[in-house]
């Protein structure tokens, strides 16, 4: 395994008496396409949303490798969580619909256009400066939009667009702030069977572009198919982790997947796939 | 929902039955509104609800019109009884829920509003604003502009000022804001106190009454930033009392109910505007006849080119990074956060400068009036700037100039029926909201596209959760 760029150690979340998240630990190695499984409720969202800064961690820490360095995310207000490299999709979309997919991609590149502004004076008089900036800003959300096959929808409204054209233009808007760690919150939901091998291979590609990826995910033809590595979550523990070959013939995730073997109730051939 | 609107209080049990189980006959492409009733016969379900709702406002109308207490000429009170207008009453109820329910069953389909039809309104709108804003700036000159129509003018124009301030809270960051006047109230006094203590002029004074009310609507916005919707606005609310209250109480300050009066008036390049003429004055210097006229036309064109300079400041943010992250905001706030957006920093932007125009409006409204009372500052204005922003249309422009001059000018207008104005003027606010839920001007335009620009059809676009 080549260098982690997201460390996990020893992540509790607790919700009053509810311990939602239970000493988890795990990495995710730079390059890697990293999922995380498990049964409903194992957790999943929770630990993404303790990565992303929508909850503050109980106890433990989530250290990134960024491009500064490391950063402790687990003491990092949410908003500088995605300055540090950290984006992420939702798992029922949060699209701005009311605005086009051309002004989300913009948005996404909030801060490094207000920057350019010269707190906004030099941009409310048409300075070259913020021009030269919103070019840029144009064509990084133009190269997303051609990735995620959008660019001909890019003046349209972003909720009148088809429900598999929005999770693409997700994906693009969490790929304009330029992160190191993209986290997608189930992104084949609700997918057909030809969306999500075209998701699949858009997934590839942002690897290949050199951006890290971490993934929640139930269907596990997907999972299976691109993930480099995955870390299986069951009452939030952290239950297995492994290659998805390891994952695949885990005695302990085809448990957690279809019920204790105790009940010698049929032993179906089916491994964690047959979970889907 | 329209129908509920209109049908008011008098609906009772009939309608709830109309509204709440799917009429056998409806299709799919009508939006709304009751079948043509299939299984009764139309007319019997027309007159039965009318017969509910004749019912209903009988329970209504005997308490509130049928008994009357009178003072009797011993002094004493007697009860009159006046039934003959209470079936008056009920009749027309009757009659009107029943030509409502008929009128209902018969009328064509409505059809959707087309990509055509939105097209020309579009179109339309591209002539209105320029052709409104022409009529602005020759208004004082046009031939029978009498000093009235300067004063209502500038009254109009306040408000289309304010109304363009709060659309930058509301309209565009999705903040309801029911206390802005408390910002108009800031910006007013700030004036007021530092001109009258200090003998500062009119033009340094503006900018200090503006950075005055941004500054307070930071200091508001601190405690609102975790609130949403309700609790937003009761918060916002309540801010606008506190001030109005202070303003009453710190009677060393702001000399309590009594207000401040002898504000100067403000001076056209160090040149006054006296009555009689004399020497430093405006008609002095150009040679003109003296004439009170003039400083009213001064004040028109000095409140156009404030609001238009808030127009022009909003129209520019709007295509900056700040504008869209505004907008982002009111669509989705968790978003705006996983894409970095700094939440805090930009609510408070938005409560800043929209208080900021509001202030600069409080302080052109002292020089105006040369003088200020906390009366001028209670909740009943922030409620009118509030529907005008919400009857032109949340984050519209355009709605907002057109719903000033709607209702406030309407409400001039309306003058001759005394008090029977609130009542049409109420009627009227209740037909713009059934006729168009999402304001006078419902569309958006984008801030930036790649080919032409479209707008976006108002149910797209969210409305803010506070």
């Amino acid at each position: 395994m080549s260098a982690p760029i997201l460390q996990v150690r020893e992540l509790v979340m607790r919700f009053g008496g509810l311990t939602a998240v239970n000493h988890v630990s795990f990495e995710a190695a730079r390059g890697d396409i990293t999922a995380v499984i498990g049964p409903n409720g194992a957790g999943k969202t929770t630990v993404f949303n303790l990565i992303t800064g929508f909850y503050t961690p109980s106890e433990g820490e989530i250290i990134l490798h960024g491009r500064e360095g490391e950063r402790g995310l687990h003491a990092t207000p949410g908003h500088r969580i995605a300055r540090a490299g950290v984006a992420r999709t939702f798992q029922n979309i949060r699209l701005f619909g009311g605005m086009t997919v051309l002004e989300n991609l913009l948005v996404a590149q909030h801060n490094r256009l207000q920057a350019a502004t010269g707190f906004g004076i030099g941009a409310v008089l048409g300075l070259g400066g913020y021009r030269a900036a919103e070019r840029a800003a144009i064509e990084r959300a133009k190269h997303w939009l051609g990735a995620t096959d959008l660019l001909d929808r890019a003046d349209d409204p972003a909720g009148a667009l088809p429900y598999g054209a929005q999770r693409r233009l997700e994906i693009a808007r969490a790929m304009c702030t330029d992160p190191v760690l993209l986290c997608l919150d189930e992104p084949a939901a609700g997918l057909n069977p030809r969306e999500s091998e075209e998701l699949a291979a858009l997934i590839r590609l942002i690897r290949d572009g050199g951006c890290s990826i971490l993934l929640i995910e139930h269907d596990m033809g997907v999972v299976m198919n691109i993930s480099d590595h995955i870390v299986v979550l069951d009452h939030g523990k952290k239950i297995a982790d492994g290659t998805p070959a390891q994952i695949r013939s885990d005695e302990a995730v085809i448990a957690a997947y279809l019920g204790t073997g105790d009940d010698d109730e049929e032993p179906s051939p089916a491994t964690a796939e047959g979970a889907a | 929902m329209s129908d509920s609107v209109l049908g008011g209080p008098h609906e009772g049990g009939a309608a709830r039955s109309d509204d709440g189980v799917p009429a056998p006959g409806q299709t799919g492409g009508i939006p709304r509104g009751p079948a043509p009733a299939a299984p009764r016969p139309p007319i019997a379900h027309a007159l039965r609800d009318a017969v509910m709702a004749a019912l209903v406002s009988v329970v209504l109308f005997v308490p509130l019109v049928g008994l009357r207490t009178d003072v009797s000429p011993g002094s004493g009170l007697i009860i009159r009884t006046r039934w003959a207008d209470v079936a008056i009453l009920v009749g027309l109820v009757f009659a009107g829920r029943l030509l409502l329910n008929l009128w209902q069953d018969h009328r064509p389909a409505r059809t959707a509003p087309t990509a055509r039809r939105t097209e020309v309104l579009r179109r339309i709108g591209t002539f209105v604003a320029p052709l409104l804003l022409g009529f602005a700036v020759v208004l004082p000159f046009l031939p029978g502009t009498s000093r009235y129509v300067l004063d209502l003018g500038i009254l109009v124009l306040t408000y289309v000022m304010l109304g363009w301030g709060l659309n930058i809270v509301v309209g565009l960051a999705g903040l309801l804001d029911l206390g802005y006047v408390a910002f108009y109230a800031v910006g007013a006094y700030a004036y007021a106190l530092l001109s009258t203590n200090y003998g500062l002029s009119f033009w340094i004074c503006l900018p200090l009454a503006g950075i005055m009310a941004a500054f307070w609507g930071v200091l508001l916005g601190f405690p609102v930033l975790r609130l949403r919707g309700d609790y937003l606005a009761i918060v916002t609310l309540a801010f606008g009392e506190i001030i109005r209250v202070v303003l009453i109480n710190w009677v060393s300050l702001t000399g309590g109910p009594n207000g401040i009066s002898g504000i100067p008036r403000p001076s056209f390049f160090g040149l006054s505007f006296s009555a009689g003429g004399g020497p430093g004055s405006f008609s002095d210097f150009f040679g003109l006849e003296p004439s009170p006229t003039h400083r009213v036309v001064f004040l028109y064109y000095l409140i156009l080119a404030l609001a238009l300079l808030t127009n022009w400041v909003t129209l520019r943010l709007r295509r900056q990074p700040l504008g869209r992250a505004w907008e982002a905001l009111r669509e989705d706030e968790i978003a705006c956060r996983a894409l970095g957006i700094n939440v805090t920093n930009t609510k408070l932007t938005a409560f800043a400068i929209g208080a900021m125009f509001g202030g600069f409006a409080g302080a052109f409204f002292a020089t105006r009036q040369a003088f200020v009372s906390p009366e001028s500052f209670t909740f009943i204005e922030s409620a009118i700037i509030l529907a005008i922003v919400v009857l032109g249309g949340l984050g519209s422009q355009l709605g907002v100039a057109l719903a000033a001059l709607v209702m406030i000018g309407g409400f001039e207008a309306f003058r001759d029926l005394e008090e029977y104005r609130m009542l049409v003027f109420g009627g009227a606010m209740v037909a713009i909201m059934v006729w168009r839920p999402r304001g006078l001007v419902s569309t958006r335009t984008p801030s930036i596209a790649l080919g032409k620009r479209r707008a976006i059809s108002g149910d797209l676009v969210g409305e803010g959760h506070g």
